[in-house]
């Protein structure tokens, strides 16, 4: 497990993007010429890099287009014009404002089933504790055996209070009592896990809503974040709009980005969803959680080999 | 969302099928289809790759390019293909002196402590007495997840005071042959295959307890990634099978495919849902039609199953048999389908469906169009339900008025009824003598 985290450790990778690209062109772009294998090649790290059939298509096609129009000439060119297509479909996923207001907010973490929801919610607990708010972990997973404890493990180890639900216990109860003993106790953010779901499930969507329409009567402000695992595929976008449609959708946060997954999925969701990217998770550890940086993200989507640095 | 591959195909058919013969670059527009479809399951890029070629091969040296029904001929080749990589559903093996040694490797999130308990139910319902034995010293409260999965489907859990992976595996070893337990089913860490301290603890596990079955445990939604996971728990600890979860949601599950290619593994079980005993078997031909995004009609007949007790659905079938299925049981039908999912997901695992409605189906035009319906029959006095012919020009006003819509909407539900009651008499029935029975009997 990687021991360093944060954004010192992004900023690592990011380095070593850079002078990999800098210092031996890509598996991509390994030769000079803009011939047949280029574009093939182009295409394979796309859709391997779970970019999507249908988005690498609109992907290639405009970028023949650059080609005709002669704004692509070299490689380097057609590297650079990509890199830009990309970044642009991210623009969705850039940090508009601060994801957090002020006064007391309750966010709730939402996502399908192991995607890393509890983690997570241990890590912005740490996040947001050290920007100095007082932060109240609210074990919401009342479905998944010790689902609640795994939370409270995390709470004790980072010295946070955390609430925690029966199991089998009303997820929107719970909320409702995280919300009051907050305003009683002086808890300025409550970060709510969830159980996991499968978001085809109506009646386990329905519950979401619920839990959303209970928490909206206390006069508190709502955050909704989904967690997204970097190593899935096109079911991403299904998810992403389920949830979407349940709760809204304040940010993503992308776990597992410290495998050779690359989350390409993410092109897809940011630009049909415009939902902004908050957080990604880099590791098991308590600190591995950065802020998105989409040019760093675009640059691992350009250089496969990356991955066996 | 996902109109049937077929009816695509169709379409680039039909396109081209007026000028006559389907010609070897006609067959080649219709496998773009089939790639893409394959590549939104989330196939492997090199195994469609590898796919496209056989089917092609198939399609241009055979009969496609004379046959009245291309489209239905590629979809039958490429379903041919599929079915027979995924290969039948692998039996689990024993070892010759018990107890038999079950390991469960994977990601992190990948359902091993889940699938766990399950297979513990499933050798409990064949009459072994298994023990389950936690190996993840890491994530907070793994081992409390067992031990609690364990005590709810009455499956001894192996506690010991050991703080590390191979000895937690040795010593429940040591127990299961003390209690004479069998199998003995090790719930491993989640790991990255690309973290080599962790895959050389499954390495040293595997040497230390030798398993009988070392099974890789897969999220179906995972994407491209699902053949290099594979290939490297492979080529470290050598896998036996693959258990793919999460299977009762909307995806796809083209992992099946790389992992078979990369790994010639077989598939040995699916999981389909978080209660415990939701653990299958798998039908090939089924899995092959999730893959490539056909109507998937068995899945909806399940999903109902979920959300309708069995006898209404017999008593449904019983009235399409006998044609007495009238405006109350599609109002009922109409409440139950709302209570299946999104239902523009619902109506595209009927197969041709999704292109008949067209646009129709979008999630919210959809809704809107049921809540319509449901008022303007809501507005029927019982007798008119039980018989819509009575429905004349008065009534209609009457309707109208009742529900807040128009004569023209009232006419519309009318006529969509009498369309769905002739769907209905012509697809249900027709094809399944054996399925009324498969209603109740196959998904008890």
């Amino acid at each position: 497990m990687p021991a360093s985290g944060g954004f010192a450790s992004l900023r690592e990778a990011a380095a070593r993007t850079r002078s990999a690209l800098a210092g031996h062109v890509s598996a991509v772009f390994g030769r000079t010429e803009l011939d047949g294998s280029a574009w093939d090649n182009l295409e394979e790290a796309l859709i391997t890099a779970d970019v999507g059939a249908n988005m690498t298509d609109l992907l290639l096609e405009r970028l023949r287009g650059r080609q005709r129009r002669g704004d692509v000439r070299t490689l380097e060119d057609l590297r650079r014009a990509l890199a830009g297509e990309l970044l642009s479909l991210l623009d969705g996923a850039r940090e508009p404002e601060a994801f957090l207001p002020e006064g007391l907010t309750l966010v709730l973490v939402v996502g399908f089933n192991g995607v890393g929801k509890t983690t997570t919610v241990a890590k912005l607990g740490r996040h947001w504790q050290r920007a100095g708010r007082d932060v109240l972990l609210v074990a919401g997973d009342t479905f998944r055996a010790a689902g609640s404890d795994q939370l409270s493990v995390w709470a004790d180890r980072l010295l946070l209070p955390c609430i925690v639900g029966q199991r089998g216990g009303d997820a929107a109860a719970l909320a409702f009592d995280a919300v009051s003993s907050s305003r009683a106790r002086g808890y300025d953010l409550i970060l709510m896990d969830t159980a996991g779901r499968i978001h085809t499930k109506t009646n386990l969507m329905e519950e979401l809503r619920k839990l959303r329409r209970v928490a909206e009567r206390q006069d508190v402000h709502i955050r909704t974040l989904l967690v997204l695992d970097a190593t899935t595929g096109q079911n991403g976008i299904s998810q992403a709009r389920a949830f979407r449609e349940a709760v809204g959708l304040d940010g993503i946060v992308v776990t597992k980005l410290d495998g050779s997954a690359k989350g390409g999925a993410l092109f897809a969701i940011a630009s049909e969803f415009g939902a902004a990217v908050r957080f990604v998770g880099t590791g098991e550890g308590a600190d591995d959680l950065a802020g998105f940086d989409p040019e760093v993200f675009v640059e691992t989507i350009l250089s496969p080999e990356l991955n066996n640095v | 969302m996902f109109d049937a591959l077929s009816d695509k195909l169709q379409a680039v058919f039909d396109r081209l099928g007026r000028k006559g013969r389907v010609s070897e670059k006609d067959v080649d527009e219709a496998l773009r289809e089939v790639r893409l479809a394959l590549l939104e399951a989330d196939v492997h890029f090199r195994v469609v790759r590898a796919l496209i070629e056989r089917v092609r091969e198939r399609a241009v040296g055979t009969d496609v390019l004379q046959s009245l029904l291309p489209a239905q001929q590629v979809v039958k080749i490429v379903h041919e293909e599929l079915t027979q990589l995924l290969g039948e559903p692998g039996r689990l093996a024993t070892a010759s002196t018990p107890p038999t040694v079950i390991m469960l490797v994977g990601l992190q999130g990948s359902g091993k402590t889940t699938t766990a308990a399950k297979l513990a139910v499933h050798f409990k319902k064949q009459g072994q007495h298994p023990l389950l034995g936690p190996a993840d010293p890491y994530r907070p409260s793994a081992i409390e997840q067992l031990s609690q999965l364990g005590k709810q489907v009455d499956v001894p859990v192996y506690l010991g005071p050991e703080r590390q992976a191979e000895a937690l595996c040795r010593a429940a070893l040591q127990a299961a042959r003390t209690k004479h337990l069998t199998p003995l089913i090790l719930d491993t860490a989640g790991r990255l295959q690309t973290n080599d301290d962790l895959m050389g603890e499954l390495v040293r596990i595997r040497d230390d307890v030798k398993p009988s079955e070392v099974l890789l445990v897969a999220d179906s939604t995972i994407g491209q990634e699902a053949l290099k996971v594979a290939q490297e728990f492979h080529s470290r600890v050598g896998l036996t099978g693959l258990i793919l979860t999460k299977l009762d949601g909307d995806a796809r599950g083209g992992a099946a495919l790389s992992v078979r290619e990369v790994t010639g593994v077989p598939l040995k079980f699916i999981g389909i849902g978080e209660t415990l005993d939701a653990m299958e078997s798998f039908h090939p031909e089924r899995m092959a039609s999730r893959i490539l995004g056909m109507g998937d009609i068995l899945t909806l007949i399940e999903r109902a199953q979920e959300t309708v007790d069995a006898e209404r659905v017999q008593a449904v079938q019983r009235k399409l048999r006998s044609g007495t299925f009238d405006l109350e049981d599609f109002l009922e039908q109409l409440r139950q389908v709302q209570r299946m999912g999104p239902i523009d997901q619902v109506l595209s695992m009927i197969p041709g469906l999704g292109r008949q409605l067209g646009k129709a189906n979008e999630n919210e035009a959809a809704r809107a169009e049921l809540r319509l319906t449901e008022a303007v029959i809501l507005s029927m006095t019982p007798h008119e339900r039980r018989n819509p012919e009575l429905i004349g020009g008065s009534r209609r006003r009457r309707i109208a008025k009742g529900s807040g819509t128009s004569a023209a909407d009232v006419n519309r539900v009318l006529s969509q009824f009498r369309q769905i009651q002739q769907l209905m008499r012509r697809s249900i029935p027709a094809n399944s003598a054996k399925r009324n029975i498969d209603l109740t009997k196959l998904f008890h």
